[in-house]
């Protein structure tokens, strides 16, 4: 039976070096792409969509593989994971706040 | 691999798992303590940088100036050519190429290869240095020449001083942090302080701290200097 999966990630748990060169490779790609993103003056939607997914691959091969997520038990990933979800009403309550400033500004103060 | 023998059966599986880890008499999360405690301050961390990245989210959209063009104002000349945003890809370059050795350095580590272990984490450290230095280089760049200040710029709103010395600085102050942990843990790989102990998971824990300040810059790289 398959133990490594389920076992937490203690010594003796050896993935082969290969598997970080990929990655790194894969986040050297995925890096370039979004400076490509600006290179070629992308605009608008597109620009902000490729951004943010390069982004998320980037930063799900750096959890999950470098810093060993995806070979976590389930109650570590959902205690480190979960939390930052919160982030997400932050994020939504300072655009509308944003949005909302920066309309009284125009109101009141910019001739 | 005594606590096999002990637990009869594999440790449940999926959201069983998570209740049988967190509701049973025993530890919850069976990893080193030191791991998990690098976990919950990089959980910590996250929302620091994260409260720093919405504030940026904010004033920006709040500003009535038009922000600053950051692929203009951190290109490189080479010879005659202005190539955008140079300086910034050499430097995610840099970090991710330091975040790929020290993976590798933790994988040596608990092979108990004392050398290459030592010397991975030096390279990383050095390609940590290189980028704090390329960095100091970017703010003379914008403080002396661009005439940037957290007060206020030429260049866009007051805003943007405020939040890239702000954010970069931070990010920063990690890298350099990160920078003397490695060498402080490389020496103690080295001297075979880890191999008294028995175990080389200190250098997983650092390793954890490297990549997330990796995994900021991957947000920081893409908002700021991208967006």
């Amino acid at each position: 039976m398959d133990h490594t999966a389920d076992k937490p990630h203690a010594e003796g748990v050896q993935h082969p070096v290969a598997i970080y060169l990929w990655i790194w490779l894969l986040l050297f790609v995925v890096s370039s792409f979004s400076y490509m993103v600006d290179y070629f003056h992308l605009h608008g939607a597109l620009r902000w969509t490729l951004i943010l997914i390069f982004m998320i691959v980037k930063a799900g091969f750096i959890v999950m593989i470098f810093m060993h997520m995806a070979w976590e038990r389930l109650a570590l990933k959902l205690a480190i994971l979960v939390p930052p979800l919160a982030l997400l009403v932050l994020i939504a309550l300072m655009a509308i706040e944003g949005d909302y400033t920066f309309l009284t500004r125009l109101a009141s103060f910019v001739r | 691999m005594a606590t096999d023998v002990m637990t009869a059966q594999a440790p449940a599986a999926g959201l069983h798992g998570v209740a049988t880890d967190l509701a049973a008499d025993k530890q919850a999360f069976p990893v080193p303590w030191g791991k998990l405690m690098m976990w919950i301050f990089l959980l910590s961390d996250t929302f620091i940088f994260s409260c720093f990245l919405t504030g940026y989210m904010n004033v920006r959209i709040s500003t009535t100036a038009k922000w600053a063009n950051p692929s203009a104002v951190f290109s490189l000349a080479i010879g005659q050519t202005e190539v955008p945003l140079l300086l910034i890809a050499i430097m995610t370059m840099v970090l991710i190429t330091s975040s790929g050795t020290m993976a590798m350095a933790v994988n040596f580590g608990y092979r108990r290869n004392r050398s290459v272990t030592t010397a991975l984490m030096l390279v990383t450290a050095g390609l940590g240095a290189c980028f704090v230095g390329m960095q100091a280089f970017e703010w003379s760049k914008l403080i002396l020449i661009e005439g940037v200040r957290p007060w206020g710029s030429a260049l866009g709103p007051p805003q943007f001083g405020a939040v890239f010395f702000m954010v970069t600085g931070f990010h920063g102050l990690h890298v350099s942090a990160g920078v003397v942990y490695l060498c402080v843990v490389a020496m103690r790989v080295w001297n075979g302080f880890y191999d008294r102990k028995g175990t080389y998971e200190t250098v997983e824990v650092v390793g954890l701290y490297w990549h997330f300040v990796d995994l900021v810059w991957v947000f920081i790289f893409a908002l700021f200097y991208l967006w």
